[in-house]
């Protein structure tokens, strides 16, 4: 799969400010962070802001603050505000009726791989990511924490 | 003509050719496993359990288990595979879809109608076959750790 810019951004957004709940951070200080583009990620913010996830904290100091519930908004909760996972067959607008079948059936191969695609962004809380990511830092750093769930520490 | 492929139960003398064809490599050799998987399924008297064996020509080529499940998390009971290999020389003959095919009947008459299975996802072989046989990706998603 391939997520979109926004969708990408957005989560670099949310778990930097889930992970730093206590303070807010620039849309400056994330970019700087990924080395992405301010501009594009100033949109994104926007659309968090919107979606309730991310609030906006005017005023000297101020920045960005996670809003929701870390442990129960989910990275499938971050991706759909920006794109929809779904697979698309990019089909002449004038098909061939004796083609339907096999069309029908690569639909529902399609389907089958977006239905376990996001089944699997659907449980992966922001609470688990940032705790994965923790482990995998410690594992980096020759702690003796692992990576669960598909991290790389074998 | 007589069908040169036979589909029957498992009886205790298939054990060694079983284990055989398990293809796991030397080192993995599992007889202990296959014993009690025999003792447990192989006696063909019950009909949640099934234990099925390919013969041709007097040769077991190939064997298929699997049994009536009902406990993974809620599930309704439905079929399960969890057994299946075929000798690697008699392999494309159509004995793997015949032993599906017979094992499935059996669970359609122990009273399910989905029958299930787990592969590794680089098994491309069996992948496939499952596949040829209208298996898809299921409810329910397999998760696993290394245990430190």
């Amino acid at each position: 799969m391939k997520l979109n810019k926004g969708s990408l951004f957005a989560l670099f957004a949310v778990l930097e400010l889930a992970g730093n709940g206590d303070r807010q951070l620039s849309t400056t200080d994330i970019a700087e962070k990924y080395g992405i583009s301010t501009h594009h990620l100033a949109k994104v913010m926007r659309n968090l802001v919107h979606s309730g996830l991310v609030q906006a904290v005017r005023g000297v100091g101020g920045g960005y603050r996670f809003a929701g519930n870390v442990s129960r908004t989910t990275l499938l909760d971050v991706i759909e505000l920006f794109e929809k996972l779904e697979s698309e067959l990019d089909m002449p607008k004038h098909g061939n009726p004796a083609g339907e079948p096999i069309v029908a059936e690569l639909r529902s191969i399609t389907e089958e791989i977006d239905d376990l695609t996001k089944a699997i962004l659907d449980t992966i809380t922001l609470e688990t990511a940032l705790k994965s990511t923790r482990l995998r830092k410690e594992a980096a750093a020759g702690g003796s924490g692992g990576v669960a769930a598909g991290g790389g520490a074998k | 003509m007589k069908d040169p492929i036979l589909i029957r139960n498992a009886v205790p003398t298939d054990l060694d050719a079983i284990i055989e064809i398990d293809d796991v490599g030397p080192k993995e050799e599992k007889p202990a496993y296959w014993r009690g998987i025999f003792a447990h399924y192989g006696s063909g008297e019950k009909k949640d359990r099934i234990f099925l064996v390919a013969e041709a020509g007097g040769d077991i080529v190939g064997f298929i288990a699997g049994e009536v499940r009902a406990w993974e998390f809620g599930s309704a009971p439905c079929g399960w595979v969890f057994a299946l290999a075929v000798s690697p020389n008699m392999r494309g003959a159509g004995i793997a879809k015949r032993m599906f095919d017979e094992i499935c009947r059996r669970l359609k008459g122990a009273g399910v109608t989905t029958v299930r299975t787990m592969v590794d996802r680089n098994n491309k072989v069996t992948l496939s076959f499952f596949r040829s046989r209208g298996l898809r990706s299921g409810r329910y998603i397999e998760l696993e750790r290394e245990i430190d």
